[in-house]
């Protein structure tokens, strides 16, 4: 590797030029976040207010769209930049702010009504007066954000691959290409650390590594992005793709100079339509300018990428399912584990498969060399993680943290801990394959290793806040209905053993089961973990055995004295009225759907337990707090 | 020629040609280690894991693998009967009689594993979805008239969309080698769909008027 950057090529010249004129224009620019979560919040119809109000008011200013800057909760969120001033976000806007909005910019004034925070440019000065509009560093949400993947994700727009370019998208290929070797680039990748972030945590410079030296009957080698993230509440994948597409084709197709493959597929879920139209511009987009297809750049390198829809499997993001699906047979893994992907994957070639997360660090790792991101995080897990912040906790959304920061740090201090006062009881990460963790092991370093220690895994970056009225066998529970279904069904211990799983932790749940049923069921979860053929049935059981594991005296309560400490197992529920409290103003009898209730005006009511259907009204609706659930 | 490896099953050093499953090694050498959903001439599939072994190399924690589908390395060293895959087996064959307790293929495979007690509920299936139908009819019969459909608990074997194949033979090929069933499949009527011996409940329907003991038509679904 030598320092001296040789020129950009022409055709990334004219891209970074025209990506300029639309990212920091001589007007003002307004950016709404339509992505998925923006989109869910109402982000198109202020879009539609803008577009309308700069139309009506024959303002000059550009209205453009963007993805998603991660704060969720606050969406539909508009990014205003306006020449010389920082950039200012607008959250939580409707299109009646966005009329204020106009109105104010208009008057060329940048209001501190609505606004969110305001994030620092280059050369520009401070936006409101004395500090009426928060710096990104002052919001705790952000502030512990260490954003180099998700550093686009909410301000360039997705569909343009100008303004990609703009912000020093393709120098990285452009210098793996003009000055790297193949080997180079996977020594790259090896020395900065890089492990998959797909959850299992390989590292992916010997992935790579593996992949270009194994044989293949004809020189052929693939690669595979992952986008099947089918983890409920897990959504990292989509906002990446949402955001930022062109840096995940960029690290794939650096990646296709570093094994030496001419194809690539991108396996997007069915469930990500915007994701996938989006892909798909980048894709041609990045054909039309000579960045994907033969002869790439001129370099005599040539690399194409297909993309490649699931059916709605969940099981499809198990690697040789995918590999199934995209060769047109059914979703099911295959069960050859003397062969690994990499040395026989799609078509019977050498493939490398890595996660979306992935394939956009890659990028990075070259233009800002692998010593930079093994500066990030800890020794074994370097560079930083993107997680989903979502659950019981103030703010929700998508977070990139470096590794090695401790859930405590990212529940409390951006996440803002548990709303209204309530207490923290667990964190689940890595979806179905993953596990619960308990308050007392928050101060665990997200970090591989010490995830998988704590019965859970980093997975591929949900994380689910779980309060006190969380009932730890009703989650274990959750997760055994939700793979029962997902489940492919091929081998017995995973159909059947997750589906008996499941009807323990049904009858626990539903005060059947005896101290036997427990025994019964970590037996048979650790023939699960041992005997499934994938590896979505190996961690199938880590919902069971890690609840277990932390909280096995709210197990032994259900059974025992057949009470949910919770109160969330609705057939150990009993709800009744406290006649001292009860001040018979009816609220109770109104809301019952079943009559259970009756009582005259002003006396004290009761509840008829044989006609209770348990679904809590009463408790709900009572102003005196005299139901009692027990 | 081509290669040959050598390895150790169950301490005994063992060689053989390169290409060949844990389980043929094993057999050749006398080893015998339970299948379910294994038939020799018909490609493997480690659906049932009732032949899953322990394999070792060098200092690695045992991994356990189907020895049906896994080929042999060099210098692995196999277990094929050690008490976590003995208690593994068991669990496995306590789950497929829970399932299916009414298949005396999954009785015997209980009672030769030495199954004392069933603690799950009984379920009433008679089809164990070993797949053996569905390699049968494609890779044998060249029918390719069978498939799954569904997945997890809604796994099932049908004919693609449902409908009577046209690929479909009637060859009975399906039933030959179903070891779910004990009834011998009797011919199917032009348009029933298949036999469904194994599928059949106890008080059989003879919907097809040749009396066939069950085609998977309207009134007669797996």
């Amino acid at each position: 590797m030598t320092d001296a950057t040789p020129t950009l090529p022409q055709v990334l010249q004219e891209l970074r030029t025209a990506g300029m004129d639309s990212l920091r224009p001589t007007r003002p620019r307004i950016a709404v976040g339509t992505a998925t979560c923006g989109l869910a919040s109402g982000a198109a119809d202020v879009l539609a207010a803008l577009r309308d109000g700069v139309a009506s008011r024959g303002l000059d200013a550009l209205v453009t769209e963007t993805g998603c800057i991660g704060y969720c909760q606050v969406e539909p969120i508009v990014d205003v930049l306006v020449p010389g001033y920082h950039r200012v976000l607008y959250s939580t806007m409707t299109p009646a702010k966005a009329e204020a909005l106009l109105n104010s910019l208009a008057q060329g004034r940048i209001p501190a009504e609505d606004a969110l925070c305001q994030i620092p440019m280059e050369g520009a000065r401070r936006a409101g007066t004395n500090g009426s509009i928060p710096l990104l560093a002052d919001v705790p949400f952000f502030a512990s954000q260490v954003k180099t993947v998700t550093a686009n994700c909410g301000f360039i727009n997705p569909t343009s691959i100008e303004e990609y370019a703009a912000v020093g998208g393709f120098s990285a290929l452009w210098k793996v290409l003009s000055q790297m070797s193949p080997e180079d680039v996977i020594e790259a990748v090896k020395a900065s650390g890089l492990r998959g972030r797909g959850g299992a945590g390989f590292p992916t410079g010997r992935k790579w590594e593996s992949c270009r030296r194994a044989e293949s009957p004809d020189g052929i080698r693939y690669l595979i992005c992952n986008a099947d993230e089918g983890d409920p509440g897990a959504y990292m994948d989509r906002g990446l793709l949402e955001g930022s597409p062109y840096s995940v084709l960029e690290g794939m197709i650096i990646g296709a100079y570093a094994i030496g493959a001419s194809q690539g597929y991108v396996y997007i879920r069915h469930e990500y339509p915007l994701a996938r139209r989006l892909l798909e511009n980048a894709i041609a987009r990045a054909r039309e300018v000579g960045l994907l297809g033969e002869d790439i750049l001129g370099t005599g390198f040539s690399f194409d990428i297909e993309v490649s829809q699931g059916g709605g499997a969940f099981v499809c993001g198990e690697s040789t399912a995918l590999v199934a699906s995209i060769e047109g047979r059914i979703g099911e893994p295959r069960d050859k584990q003397h062969l690994r992907t990499v040395q026989s994957g799609l078509f019977g070639r050498p493939t490398v498969l890595n996660n979306v997360e992935t394939w956009a660090n890659v990028p990075l790792i070259i233009s800002n060399g692998p010593q930079w991101f093994a500066s990030m995080g800890t020794r074994t897990s370097t560079g930083t993680k993107v997680f989903s912040l979502v659950g019981q906790v103030k703010n929700t959304g998508l977070i990139e943290v470096p590794m090695g920061m401790t859930l405590r740090q990212i529940i409390y201090e951006l996440g803002g801990g548990p709303p209204d006062g309530k207490r923290l009881k667990a964190v689940q990460t890595g979806g179905p394959s993953g596990g619960c963790i308990p308050e007392s092991l928050m101060d665990l370093p997200v970090d591989f290793d010490a995830l998988s220690k704590a019965g859970s895994m980093m997975g591929s970056g949900g994380m689910i806040v779980m309060d006190e009225d969380t009932c730890m066998v009703d989650v274990a529970k959750y997760f055994m209905a939700f793979l029962m279904e997902e489940s492919c069904g091929k081998c017995i211990p995973c159909r059947e053993g997750v589906k008996r799983m499941h009807q323990i932790l049904t009858d626990i749940a539903e005060g059947r089961a005896s101290q036997q049923s427990l025994s019964l069921l970590e037996e048979l979860a650790e023939v699960v973990q041992d005997a499934s053929l994938c590896g979505l049935g190996k961690t199938a059981p880590n919902p069971v055995l890690s609840t277990i594991r932390h909280f096995r005296s709210e197990y032994e309560q259900h059974i025992l004295d057949r009470r949910c400490p919770a109160g969330v197992c609705r057939a150990l529920l009993r709800y009744s009225i406290d006649a001292d409290l009860c001040k018979g103003c009816g609220a109770c009898v109104d809301a019952c759907p079943t009559g259970a209730i009756s009582g005259e005006l002003r006396e004290a009511h009761s509840i008829t337990q044989d006609l209770c259907i348990k679904c809590g009204s009463c408790f709900d609706v009572c102003p005196a707090k005299a139901v009692v659930r027990a | 020629m081509g290669k040959t490896i050598t390895l150790t099953i169950d301490g005994m050093p063992v060689t053989v040609d390169e290409g060949t499953t844990i389980l043929e090694a094993a057999r050749m050498y006398g080893i015998n280690i339970p299948t379910l959903c294994y038939a020799k001439n018909l490609s493997p599939y480690g659906a049932c894991r009732m032949c899953i072994v322990e394999v070792s190399r060098g200092n690695g924690s045992p991994q356990v693998v189907a020895s049906c589908t896994y080929e042999v390395q060099p210098g692995i060293s196999v277990q094929t009967n050690t008490p976590r895959i003995a208690r593994d087996r068991r669990m496995i064959a306590e789950l497929l009689v829970a399932s299916a307790p009414n298949v005396k293929l999954a009785q015997d495979i209980a009672a030769r594993l030495g199954l004392q007690e069933v603690r799950f509920r009984f379920e009433d299936n008679r089809c164990i979805l070993c797949g053996l139908c569905i390699r049968m009819c494609t890779e044998q019969m060249g029918g390719r008239a069978l498939t799954f459909a569904g997945h997890g608990v809604g796994r099932r074997i049908a004919m693609p969309f449902d409908k009577h194949s046209e690929t479909c033979k009637e060859c009975g090929g399906c039933d030959m080698i179903c070891p779910a069933t004990t009834v011998p499949c009797q011919g199917v009527k032009p348009e029933g769909y298949l036999c469904g011996g194994c599928a059949m409940p106890v008080e059989r329907v003879y919907c097809c008027s040749m009396g066939n003991p069950g085609c998977f038509c309207e009134r007669n679904p797996l």
